[in-house]
């Protein structure tokens, strides 16, 4: 038998409006105290308004040895990156 | 016994409570089986902390002898506290400080419900401030309860154990005398005995969910909460929690 609880990963929401945010881990024994540790570990002082659980083992995540690859392609197409427009002045902060 | 008289003893006993509790509580911070548990005990005790400024420092108002909640908590001696012998038992086991936790929760809960639409409003703002606290705590310590009672074998039969050996020390949470009788002719508080029913609902339904048998024995201990007679822990305690007011009075940081 395992004797360790399984690893949580905790996104929390700052306020209405904004996206969840990852803030670290956790270990609990369900979903349940899950989010009730991350109400206790990650909250105190006032941080939230929801937070997301997510079992660490369900995340499916790129690997680092792939960054050639997945990323590089991207480095020499400077087109696609919308700095070629004048944007007028009354538009404000983007 | 005067309406006020009547009034501070009954805020020295919800403050004892929670001050004695939250000392209890805290005495896991560093020392809990894992982290998330560790933070999660040392909230539940700073809330009860938080809770214990709020009713002393109303007591030493009522008393209006210029006493502040710290002068209470640091300068008084174990024949003045008012707590429930149940907060003051040794933590134990890690079951056993939850089982506590659990059965404290569920009278605290109920009570503060009372409490909120209190006729006196100061009584009723810190109930209404604590129960928000209190749903959670509860919320938690019957949650742990119910996931280690019905859990290992070794984790049910420390549950069943702390169980056994917490449940005389939960009738005198339902004891009346001549201050609580005061207090619901004021409309103050309710009548501690009244609380009985809704409190069996809930732990029998908690303790059922967690496989665990209710002890069937209508023994108490007393004395706490009229202060006749504490357990010798609570002096203990006392030394550990007071020493530096007593070894530096007055000091401040």
């Amino acid at each position: 038998m395992k004797n360790e609880w399984p690893l949580w990963e905790i996104f929390i929401r700052g306020q209405h409006g904004m996206s969840h945010r990852h803030v670290g881990s956790l270990h609990a024994p369900d979903a349940e105290m899950a989010i009730k540790n991350a109400r206790d570990v990650y909250t105190r002082r006032n941080e939230g308004v929801s937070i997301w659980v997510v079992e660490a083992n369900h995340i499916a995540a790129s690997s680092p040895g792939d960054k050639g690859p997945l990323y590089e392609p991207s480095e020499s197409k400077v087109y696609r990156h919308p700095t070629f427009f004048d944007i007028p002045e009354e538009v404000g902060a983007m | 016994m005067t309406r006020d008289e009547a009034l501070a003893q009954f805020l020295l006993r919800m403050g004892d409570n929670t001050l004695i509790l939250g000392h209890r509580v805290s005495e896991w911070c560093g020392h809990a089986p894992v982290l998330e548990e560790d933070i999660a005990l040392a909230n539940t005790a700073l809330d009860l902390i938080g809770q214990t400024q709020m009713w002393l420092g109303l007591a030493g108002e009522v008393q209006g002898m210029g006493k502040s909640a710290d002068d209470l908590a640091f300068l008084r001696d174990v024949w003045d506290f008012r707590n429930l012998l149940l907060v003051e038992v040794p933590n134990g086991d890690f079951g056993r400080t939850l089982m506590r936790q659990c059965l404290f929760d569920a009278w605290h809960s109920i009570q503060l419900g009372h409490l909120m639409t209190s006729s006196d409003e100061r009584v009723a703002a810190i109930a209404a401030k604590a129960s928000k606290e209190v749903a959670y705590h509860l919320e938690r310590s019957a949650d742990t309860v119910v996931g280690l009672g019905d859990g290992t074998e070794e984790s049910h039969r420390r549950m069943q154990e702390a169980l056994d050996y917490l449940w005389p020390y939960v009738g005198e949470m339902f004891q009346s005398d001549e201050v609580d009788a005061e207090m619901v002719k004021a409309g103050i508080a309710p009548d501690p005995a009244s609380l009985r029913a809704d409190f069996d609902a809930l732990i029998t339904r908690i303790m059922g969910e967690a496989t665990l048998t209710i002890p069937d024995s209508a023994f108490g201990h007393k004395g706490g909460r009229t202060g006749k007679m504490h357990t010798e822990h609570l002096g203990h305690l006392l030394t550990q929690m007071q020493w530096l007011q007593r070894a530096y009075p007055g000091a401040k940081w």
